[in-house]
C-alpha cells in the first residue's frame, strides 16, 4: 500500500495543533507535545528526501483525490525538486521555533503553539499542492494564523502592522484569483500541469502575469510593494519574524518557478527587463535604506528584501539568458542560484531574527543605540552573531555565498552593468551587517542594562548551533541542494524557450 | 382528495400549526412558553420531512399552473426551514428576557415562512405576489414587536412605506407583461415575449424594469438599499435575524421565478441593469460599512455588499452560483445576527464593535465561532465563504465579464478589512470591564457551534453542497 507522506506531512500539523487548543490551561503538557508533532513532521520530511529521486522532472509522491467533483477539482498533492528544499526548510524551522517557545513565550503558549503548528502544516500544503484551488485554499489559509500570531503576540504597534499584512497580500492574491480562474476555465481542468502549455496570446498572458505578480511579489516581497514586511516584521514575536523571513518570503518566489515561468512566457519575457530592474533596486536602495535602520529588526527585514532581488534576479534573467543567448546552462544556473539562495536566506535570516530575539527578550529593546559591547559580556552569543552576520554578508563557505555566486556569474552573461549592480550587494550588505554589528557587540560596555546580560542558555546554543550547521553545510558542499533541484529547474525551463 | 393536496402538504401543515400555536398562545400561561417554541421547531421539521418526500415526485405545475413543484422549489422550501430554526433557537431566550411576545414571534415567523413557500412554488405572477406579501406583512409586524421602543416603530414604518412601494411597482410591471402577453403562468409569459416582436417587447422590456426594481428593493441592492441599515439596526434584534436570513431565500426566489422564469428572453436587456445594481452594491455596501461603529449597521451594509455579489451571479446568468452563494450567505448571516442576539454586554444588547473587546478572554470559544464566521463573511478559505465568492467570479470570467470579477474581488479586499476588525476588537484589544456574557442556555450554545463550524467542515468538503446546488439546476 502506498503511505500518503505528503498528506501525513500536511495533516498531522494541522491536526495536532488543533489538538492543542484543548490544553490551553496546561502549557507544560503543551509545550513537549508541540515538540514532538513538529519533530514527527520534519522526521516525515525527511522520510519523503530520502525516497525522493532527483533524477526525475516531474512530481513524485502523487496523491489524487476527488475533492469537488462538480469542477473538476481535486486533492492532488506531489512535490518536485523545487518545493522538496522548502518543504525541508518549513518543517526545520517550525521544530526550532516551537522548542524556542519554551523559553520565548509566555502568554497563551498553547494557543501560540497550536497556530504556529497549523500554519506550517499549510505552508506545506502550499509547496504540495498540485491542484490550482488546492493551492489557493492553502495560500490564503496561511494568512490567517500569521494574522493572529503578529495580531496577538506581536509587539507595541502590532495592530496595525498585522492589518497591513493581511490586506496587502490578501489584495495580491485575490487578483490571482480571478487569473487562476481564468486558466482554470481555459484549461477546462485545476490542474497547476495543465495550465502549461494552452497557447495563450501575449496579451492575455501579459494580464495573467500581472494578477500572479501582485500575489508573488507583494509576498516576497519586490519594491516597490515591500511596505508591509518592515512592519510586520519589526511587530511579530521572535517565531513569528522567523517564520516569515524564513519561510513566507519564499511562498513568492516558489509561486514565480511554479506558475509565472512556465504559464505566462512570453509576458515574462515582455516584463523581464523590468522585473531585473526591480531585483537591483531592491539590491541597492533597500540594501542602502538598510544601512540606515536604527531598529535591529527593520534593518534585518530590509536586509531580507535586498537578499530576495538576488532570488528574483536569478528568476528572471531566465529570459535574456534563453532569448539572446540561448544559453541554457547558465539560465538553469541562474534559477539554482535563486533556489540556493531562497533556502540559505531561510536559515540565515532565521538566525539572525533568533539572535535578535535573544537580545530583545533579554533587554527588551531592538534600538541599536541602546546596545554597545555586548560581546564583553556574551562571547558565545557574540562568536554565533558574527558567524550569521559573515553568512549574511555572503562570505566564502557561508551559505549565503553560494546563491549570489551563481546569481552574478549569469548576470554577467546577460549585461555587465547588471552583473556590476548586483555586485554592489557585496560592498552593501557588510556596510548594514558588520556596522550594525560593530554597533551593537564590540566596544565598550555603555549601560547597566549590558552590563547585567547572561550569555546563551543551552537551549539557544542548540538551536544556533543548527542553524549553523546548515548554514556551513550549504556552504562548504552546496552539491547535494543544488542536484536535488537540477533535474526539475532544467525541465522547467525547457518548458520556457 | 388527500392526492389532489399532496404536492402542497407542507404549505398546509405550517398553516395549520402556525393557527394551532396562535390559539394556543392566547390560552397558554407563560410559564410554558417554552411549548411554543417545541411546537414552531416541529412545525419546522414536520414540513421538512413532507417537504423532502415530494422530492421524487414528477415536476410540473398544479393547480392550474399557479403551483409549481420542482427541485428548486424543494431546495429553497428546505433551505428556508434549516435558516428559520436557527433563527427561531436564537430568537427564544431573548425574546424571553427582553420581554417580548414569544408567541406572536413564532406564529408571525410561520406565516412570513408560508410566504416564502408558496414564493418558492410560484407557478404564475399571481402566486408570485400572493407569496412576497404574505411574507412581506407579517415582517412588517415583526419588525415593530417591541411597540414601546421608538426606533423599532420607525424602522417598521419605513419598511412598510418602502416595502409597499416596491410591491406596487412590481405589480405595475407585472401588469406590463400580463398586458402585453396576456398570460399569468411564468413559462407562459416567456413563451409570450418571445412570440412578440418589436413595440411589444420594448413595452414588456419596460415591464423588466419594475420587475428589477421589485427584486432589488427585496435584496437591498442599491439604490433601492436605504431600508437596510436602519431596518437591522432599529427592528428588534430576533426580527433582523429572521429578516436577514430566511427572507433572503425568498428575495432569491423572487428573482428566479420572475428574471430566469419569466422574462428570461430579455435576458440582455436586464443583464445591464443588474449589473449596474451588483456593481454599485458591491462598491457602496463595503465603503460604507467601513465607518460603521454599530455593529448591526455594519452587518447591514455588509449585507448589501454580499447582495452585489448574488446580483454578480445573475448577471452572469448563472442560477446554480447565485444558488450557492445564497445559501452560504444565509448561514453566515444567521451566525452573526445569532451573535449579537447571544451576547450580552453589562446587561444591554451588543450595540457597538467596541463592546466585543477581550471576547477571547472571558470566551475564547464564541470568539473562534465569531473568527471563523468573519473570516467566511470575508472570503478567506478554507472556510465556504470562499467558495461562494469563487463560484460566482467562474461564472463572471466564463460569461465574459472579467472586469466585473476584478472589482468584486477588489471590493472584497475593502470588505475584508472591517471584518478584520471585529477579528481585531475581539482577539487583539483588551477588555476594560469583564461585562461581556454569553447569553444563552446549553442546546443554544450547541447548535451555535454547529452553524459555526459548518463554516469549516463546508469549506473543507464544499463538494457536497456545490454539486447539490449544480445538480438540481440542470
Amino acid at each position: 500500500m502506498m503511505i500518503p507522506w505528503l498528506s501525513l506531512l500536511i495533516w498531522i500539523p494541522i491536526l495536532g495543533g488543533s489538538s492543542l487548543f484543548f490544553l490551553r490551561d496546561k502549557p507544560e503538557i503543551a509545550r513537549p507535545f508541540a515538540v514532538l508533532i513538529a519533530a514527527i513532521s520534519l522526521l516525515l520530511s525527511l522520510i519523503v528526501y530520502a525516497h525522493f529521486d532527483s533524477s526525475i522532472s516531474t512530481m513524485q509522491f502523487q496523491e489524487k483525490l476527488t475533492w469537488i467533483p462538480q469542477f473538476k477539482i481535486y486533492y492532488a498533492l506531489g512535490i518536485d525538486g523545487i518545493a522538496l528544499p522548502l518543504i525541508l526548510l518549513t518543517c526545520i524551522c517550525t521544530l526550532l521555533v516551537v522548542i524556542a517557545s519554551y523559553w520565548a513565550i509566555q502568554k497563551n503558549v498553547a494557543s501560540y503553539l497550536a497556530i504556529f503548528l497549523m500554519m506550517s502544516g499549510f505552508i506545506c500544503g502550499v509547496f504540495a499542492a498540485t491542484d490550482a484551488v488546492l493551492f489557493y485554499v492553502f495560500w490564503e489559509a496561511m494568512l490567517i494564523p500569521m494574522f493572529l500570531i503578529i495580531g496577538i503576540w506581536g509587539g507595541a504597534n502590532r495592530i496595525y502592522a498585522t492589518i497591513k499584512f493581511f490586506l496587502y497580500t490578501f489584495l495580491g492574491s485575490i487578483l490571482m484569483l480571478v487569473a487562476l480562474v481564468y486558466l482554470y476555465l481555459v484549461a477546462g481542468s485545476a490542474q497547476i500541469s495543465d495550465f502549461y502549455n494552452l497557447g495563450l496570446t501575449q496579451n492575455t498572458q501579459i494580464w495573467i502575469f500581472l494578477a500572479f505578480f501582485a500575489a508573488f511579489a507583494v509576498k516576497i516581497p519586490m519594491f516597490p510593494v515591500h511596505t508591509w514586511l518592515p512592519d510586520a516584521h519589526v511587530e511579530a514575536p521572535t517565531g513569528g519574524s522567523v517564520i516569515l523571513a524564513a519561510i513566507m518570503l519564499k511562498i513568492g518566489a516558489y509561486g514565480f518557478l511554479r506558475f509565472s515561468l512556465p504559464i505566462t512566457p512570453l509576458a515574462g519575457q515582455f516584463f523581464a527587463d523590468l522585473m531585473i530592474g526591480l531585483s537591483l533596486v531592491a539590491v541597492v536602495y533597500i540594501g542602502l535604506v538598510a544601512v540606515m535602520q536604527k531598529d535591529l529588526k527593520k534593518l534585518i527585514a530590509y536586509s531580507s528584501i535586498a537578499h530576495m532581488g538576488f532570488a528574483t534576479l536569478g528568476i528572471f534573467l531566465v529570459f535574456p539568458l534563453l532569448e539572446h543567448a540561448q544559453d541554457m546552462s547558465t539560465a538553469v544556473l541562474a534559477v539554482e542560484g535563486a533556489m540556493v539562495q531562497l533556502v540559505s536566506h531561510g536559515f540565515i535570516s532565521a538566525a539572525l531574527f533568533f539572535c535578535v530575539g535573544v537580545l530583545y527578550e533579554r533587554m527588551h529593546t531592538r534600538n541599536i543605540a541602546d546596545f554597545g559591547g555586548v560581546a564583553n559580556v556574551m562571547p558565545a552569543f557574540a562568536g554565533f552573531f558574527m558567524l550569521f552576520s559573515l553568512a549574511n554578508v555572503g562570505l566564502p563557505g557561508t551559505s549565503g555565498f553560494v546563491g549570489e555566486l551563481f546569481v552574478i556569474l549569469s548576470a554577467f552573461k546577460v549585461h555587465f552593468m547588471i552583473a556590476l549592480l548586483a555586485s554592489l550587494t557585496l560592498i552593501l550588505s557588510p556596510a548594514y551587517t558588520l556596522w550594525m554589528y560593530k554597533r551593537v557587540l564590540f566596544g565598550t560596555v555603555v549601560n547597566k542594562q549590558v552590563e547585567q546580560l547572561t550569555d546563551i542558555t543551552s537551549g539557544e546554543r542548540g538551536i544556533f548551533i543548527v542553524l549553523a550547521g546548515f548554514i556551513l553545510l550549504i556552504g562548504i558542499w552546496p552539491a547535494p541542494l543544488v542536484d536535488m533541484t537540477h533535474a526539475t529547474i532544467s525541465h522547467l525551463l525547457t518548458q520556457i524557450q | 382528495m388527500l392526492s389532489y393536496f399532496s404536492t402542497v402538504l407542507p404549505e398546509l401543515f405550517v398553516l395549520t400549526m402556525a393557527c394551532g400555536i396562535l390559539l394556543l398562545d392566547v390560552f397558554l400561561v407563560s410559564k410554558y412558553r417554552t411549548l411554543i417554541l417545541v411546537l414552531a421547531q416541529f412545525t419546522l421539521v414536520g414540513a421538512f420531512i413532507l417537504t423532502l418526500q415530494l422530492w421524487n415526485v414528477q415536476p410540473g405545475l398544479h393547480f392550474s399552473g399557479h403551483f409549481l413543484l420542482d427541485h428548486l422549489s424543494i431546495a429553497l422550501k428546505l433551505g428556508a426551514y434549516i435558516l428559520t430554526f436557527f433563527v427561531f433557537t436564537y430568537a427564544f431566550d431573548y425574546l424571553r428576557q427582553s420581554k417580548l411576545p414569544v408567541g406572536e414571534f413564532y406564529v408571525l415567523g410561520l406565516f412570513s415562512l408560508l410566504g416564502i413557500m408558496v414564493l418558492s412554488s410560484a407557478g404564475s405572477l399571481l402566486t408570485v405576489y400572493l407569496g412576497l406579501e404574505l411574507l412581506s406583512l407579517p415582517l412588517y409586524a415583526l419588525v415593530a414587536l417591541s411597540r414601546d421602543s421608538k426606533l423599532a416603530s420607525e424602522a417598521a414604518m419605513k419598511y412598510f412605506v418602502m416595502g409597499a412601494l416596491a410591491s406596487g411597482l412590481l405589480l405595475y410591471g407585472i401588469s406590463l407583461l400580463y398586458g402585453m402577453t396576456g398570460e399569468l403562468g411564468i413559462f407562459d409569459v416567456a413563451r409570450g415575449i418571445m412570440a412578440q416582436s418589436g413595440a411589444s417587447q420594448t413595452v414588456a422590456g419596460l415591464g423588466v424594469v419594475f420587475l428589477v426594481v421589485g427584486i432589488a428593493f427585496k435584496f437591498g441592492a442599491v439604490p433601492f438599499h436605504m431600508w437596510i441599515p436602519d431596518v437591522y439596526s432599529g427592528a428588534t434584534t430576533a426580527a433582523t435575524l429572521f429578516i436577514a436570513s430566511s427572507s433572503k431565500i425568498a428575495a432569491f426566489a423572487l428573482a428566479t421565478r420572475l428574471l430566469f422564469d419569466s422574462v428570461w428572453p430579455l435576458f440582455h436587456e436586464w443583464q445591464s441593469m443588474v449589473l449596474i445594481l451588483a456593481v454599485l452594491s458591491v462598491v457602496i455596501g463595503n465603503v460604507v460599512a467601513l465607518v460603521q461603529t454599530n455593529i448591526k449597521r455594519l452587518l447591514g451594509y455588509s449585507t448589501i455588499g454580499h447582495m452585489g455579489f448574488v446580483f454578480f451571479a445573475f448577471a452572469a446568468g448563472s442560477l446554480p452560483a447565485g444558488l450557492f452563494y445564497i445559501g452560504v450567505y444565509g448561514l453566515m448571516a444567521v451566525a452573526s445576527f445569532g451573535a449579537i442576539i447571544l451576547l450580552n454586554h453589562a446587561g444591554h444588547e451588543l450595540e457597538s464593535i467596541g463592546d466585543l473587546k477581550g471576547l477571547n478572554k472571558s470566551h475564547p470559544w464564541f470568539a473562534f465561532l465569531i473568527l471563523l464566521l468573519m473570516f467566511s463573511l470575508a472570503g478567506v478559505p478554507p472556510l465556504v465563504g470562499f467558495y461562494a465568492k469563487f463560484v460566482v467570479l467562474g461564472a463572471l470570467v466564463e460569461g465574459g465579464l472579467t472586469p466585473y470579477a476584478i472589482i468584486g474581488v477588489l471590493f472584497s479586499v475593502v470588505g475584508a478589512f472591517y471584518y478584520l476588525r471585529i477579528v481585531k476588537t475581539m482577539y487583539f484589544d483588551e477588555a476594560t470591564d469583564n461585562s461581556l456574557t454569553v447569553n444563552a442556555s446549553g442546546p443554544i450554545k450547541f447548535i451555535f457551534s454547529v452553524n459555526g463550524l459548518a463554516f469549516l467542515a463546508l469549506g473543507i468538503f464544499p463538494g457536497l453542497l456545490l454539486s447539490f446546488c449544480y445538480r438540481i439546476l440542470t
